[in-house]
């Protein structure tokens, strides 16, 4: 397998090539490295981790030398757009702003087939989480972990009707984490309350051999319910009981982690109310792992708004603890997953998380008052929680009774809770019990299982078929496709020109899908601004506009509209015309450079122009103009003749003269640029004298034809002028 | 269910718990919960439990299923579906997987019940 080239795309079609042979170079689950006191550039770090080899910083990394810290805690992004091939770009996106552990969503109601799904069919929500699928990504992940410089989590479910088959599968394939929690399946997916716990310790026990991470699915529970701030007690009574049964089944505690949701948002005071939850939990599951998720029940539309909320969460986890901080936000109220949206999150969490590194050193939560009091509420309410189960008869009774997710804060009751049937769900009716000669000759299996009848060692029961899948691989059937147009490689033959680069879309999830997003502010009510953007959507030649996001500015004055559309039309990238890149020298170079070769310059606006804002730009320190690197500024004013620019030149003992001419009325800034030349050379100073001249109708080669040095046009900044005039003094001085 | 808010009650018992003793209580509380639980677990088998040993075994999601589908039908599935097949193969001295394949394509189903007898 050849590895990545950073400047090269990831050619999926070679991951897919031999990957019936393809074996997974590890087991188990990646924790950061921490790096207490690291420096990078001029800072040092108190809680981060080792930092990447190849990454994409933060954008104002720029003005720190690039450098781009890693925060402690895992970062989970979730991946899943129906087609796997065009997921493993993004996780290759995601992997350069830091994302170190992948999370796969599974199609649409997978979780109610039986048995393991093959091949790669497209999914709807999701992808179908196939072995072929698995061990694509976990190819794919492998090259580009290499490429970034960490290892990454590859992680998905196991739940539903197969989770043993694919908690399997997942060994084989070493997949490093994943969902699993019988509730999710007993509340809601309706699958029968027995089976689904008969069928974890199954999981539990292959999970606990292939050394996963286990996260729960408790947080469900807060989006669930009607009122979600009042299902606090509910969810540390989750918690723990999926928590201690993986324990018990065999699961390290450091490799349980909790699903944790702060659940409440903005406008609510919601670290008020948040962080007592937050307190509260830690104090009762502390010895296992915090996965910090962001509140999805308040999520809306607006990514600005679910941003905030993702940074007040983060804020939560900063003072309290979170081993892995997942980011989901912001699109997730558009319940579409977008590339960008990945990376954005990604990034939020990476800024938010490094722009709180060290706060702890700084502040703590007090000892008492009403966090301590909030948080001793919360627990004696779970305390109580877990004595009614009991008194009821035990997890399936309380169940039947509609305990779990009611919208009354515990104990009030509104009788609103999803209640199950012990005899009834998906699966019912599927339970046997083990015979005395009961067998199953293989490695992590759990319960009663005689294989001393056959001589076999309860230790070791596989060796009694002389090794299963988990000791000896090339027992494990790889199965390609079962469909032949519902695959991989039809939907990459349909795309063939976009990947190899011959031509270009847009896309938001999927190869050449074509999607676009517009922001815009219609001047009008909702009503009419939706409609408005629908057609402004129809005659751009936008196919399918569609208003994904509505925010009224006021009621009458106005409405910020997001709307998304497809473009029809194929860009040719080998008829772009492309500039060359805009030459720059470094702050480094030019500090130097006018530090030995100190530089005085004059400049006006000249001729009959009141007009000084470009040429500001150009030269103030507060703009990024030339003043930054010890130029020597000296400034006339508007409307100076050109006479008197030369003669200060002379006067002031100048090394280059700078002019700005804006207006262009029959070409007066190309006549005033070669009288300044005629001028410097009738006052012998245009050997010494850098002649430089900039305006917005400015055509370089047309200023450099009137005999000066050099014309600076529209969009043209200080480095341009500093890079220009260091150069021209280098050349000057022969050192270039 | 539906019940007004008394926890001022119901917490009289363990309103004077250090955090601590709450601790403790709660999670002793919790393993009278799940240890129930477990042992539902290692007394019984499903039918996703059972192709989850067969996979292991190296037999083909494929057959996984169908293997299941004829021990539930035969009465087999208290025996375990891979002894069903472990003890087909050492019947009749062949593979593991053919052994296997053989029940999934509806083979043997006589002779496989017959051993369990």
């Amino acid at each position: 397998m050849t590895e990545l080239k950073h400047n090269e795309k990831l050619d999926v079609q070679n991951i897919l090539k031999d990957l019936d042979k393809y074996e997974p170079r590890r087991r188990g689950w990646h924790w950061r490295t921490p790096a207490p006191g690291i420096k990078m550039g001029p800072f040092e770090y108190h809680d981060c981790s080792e930092p990447l080899k190849n990454s994409v910083g933060l954008p104002p990394a720029k003005f720190f030398g690039d450098i781009d810290p890693q925060p402690l805690p895992v970062i989970t992004t979730e991946i899943a757009s129906g087609r796997f091939e065009d997921d493993i770009r993004r996780m290759r996106m995601a992997a350069w702003h830091g994302a170190d552990h992948i999370m796969v969503i599974r199609h649409m109601g997978q979780s109610h087939i039986d048995g393991l799904m093959e091949g790669t069919p497209q999914g709807i929500g999701g992808v179908p989480i196939t072995r072929k699928q698995v061990r694509a990504q976990r190819k794919a992940l492998d090259l580009i972990e290499d490429e970034v410089g960490r290892p990454i989590n590859y992680h998905s479910y196991v739940s539903g009707v197969a989770g043993p088959d694919v908690a399997v599968m997942f060994a084989e394939e070493g997949i490093n984490g994943a969902h699993q929690d019988p509730q999710y399946n007993v509340l809601y997916r309706d699958i029968n309350c027995v089976r689904s716990f008969v069928d974890a310790c199954e999981s539990k026990k292959v999970m606990a051999w292939a050394e996963m991470l286990q996260i729960d699915g408790a947080h469900n529970a807060n989006a669930t319910a009607r009122e979600a701030w009042k299902v606090m007690p509910e969810l540390i009574v989750q918690h723990a009981i999926n928590a201690l049964f993986s324990e018990k089944v065999g699961i390290k505690p450091e490799l349980i982690s909790l699903s944790t949701v702060p659940p409440t948002a903005t406008p609510a005071p919601c670290v008020y109310m948040d962080l007592p939850y937050a307190v509260a939990l830690r104090d009762i599951c502390g010895r296992y792992k915090m996965r910090a998720q962001q509140n999805t029940k308040y999520i809306c539309s607006s990514t600005r708004e679910a941003t905030v909320t993702h940074v007040l969460n983060m804020l939560i986890s900063k003072l309290t603890s979170a081993d892995i901080q997942s980011t989901i936000t912001p699109d997730e109220g558009r319940n579409v997953p977008w590339h960008i949206y990945n990376i954005e999150a990604c990034d939020n969490a990476k800024q938010t998380l490094i722009g709180l590194d060290g706060l702890m050193e700084m502040v703590e939560l007090k000892k008492d008052g009403p966090l301590r009091d909030m948080a001793r509420d919360i627990k004696e309410r779970a305390c109580l929680f877990m004595e009614e189960i009991i008194q009821v008869g035990g997890y399936f009774q309380a169940v039947q009774e509609g305990f779990f997710v009611d919208s009354a804060r515990y104990p009030e009751r509104n009788g609103d809770g999803i209640a199950r049937k012990i005899e009834g769900g998906v699966g019912y009716g599927f339970i046997f019990e083990r015979a005395e000669d009961y067998m199953a000759p293989v490695t992590a299996h759990f319960g009663y299982n005689n294989v001393e009848q056959y001589g076999g060692d309860p230790e070791n029961p596989s060796a009694l078929i002389g090794g299963c899948t988990f000791e000896d691989r090339s027992k494990i059937v790889f199965i390609d496709e079962l469909d032949e147009t519902d695959c991989v490689d039809v939907r990459i033959a349909n795309v063939k020109k976009y990947l190899d680069g011959k031509a270009l879309k847009p896309e938001v999830e999927w190869c050449a899908d074509g999607t676009i997003l517009l922001t815009m502010c219609i001047p009008a009510n909702t009503r009419v601004a939706e409609a408005a953007a629908l057609e402004i959507g129809t005659k751009l030649g936008l196919e399918s506009p569609e208003v994904i996001s509505k925010e009224v500015l006021q009621e009458a004055e106005g409405t910020r509209i997001e709307m998304k559309g497809k473009v029809t039309f194929d860009v040719d990238p080998s008829k772009l015309v492309i500039p060359p890149e805009p030459h720059y020298l470094s702050d480094e170079v030019l500090y130097k450079e006018f530090g030995d070769h100190p530089m005085k310059v004059v400049c006006g606006t000249v001729g009959e122009d009141e007009h000084s804002v470009g040429l500001r730009e150009i030269i103030n320190i507060k703009h990024g103009g030339i003043e930054k690197w010890g130029i020597q500024v000296e400034y006339l004013g508007t409307s100076v003749p050109v006479e008197k620019l030369v003669d200060a030149a002379v006067e002031l003992n100048a090394d280059a003269i700078l002019a700005s001419t804006i207006i262009s009325h029959d070409n007066v800034h190309y006549k005033n640029m070669k009288r300044i030349n005629e001028l410097a050379i009738e006052k012998g100073i245009r050997d010494k004298v850098i002649i430089a001249a900039g305006g917005t109708q400015v055509v370089p080669e047309e200023a450099r034809k009137t005999g000066i040095d050099e014309g600076f046009g529209r969009d043209s900044h200080g480095i341009d002028v500093a890079t220009f005039l260091a150069e021209e003094a280098m050349r000057r001085r022969g050192d270039l | 269910m539906r019940r007004e808010d008394d926890f001022q009650e119901r917490r009289k018992h363990i309103a004077n718990l250090t955090d601590e003793e709450l601790y403790n209580r709660f999670w002793e509380l919790t393993a009278q919960v799940v240890d129930p639980l477990l042992e539902l677990g290692r007394k019984n088998t499903t039918p996703s439990v059972e192709r989850a040993v067969l996979l292991r075994m190296g037999i083909s999601s494929l057959d996984t299923q169908k293997i299941v589908e004829g021990c539930m039908d035969r009465g087999l599935m208290a025996h375990g579906t891979g002894h069903v097949v472990y003890k087909l193969s050492k019947e009749k001295s062949i593979s593991i997987r053919e052994a296997g394949e053989m029940l999934a394509q509806g083979k043997c189903w006589d002779e496989a019940a017959a051993l369990f007898k």
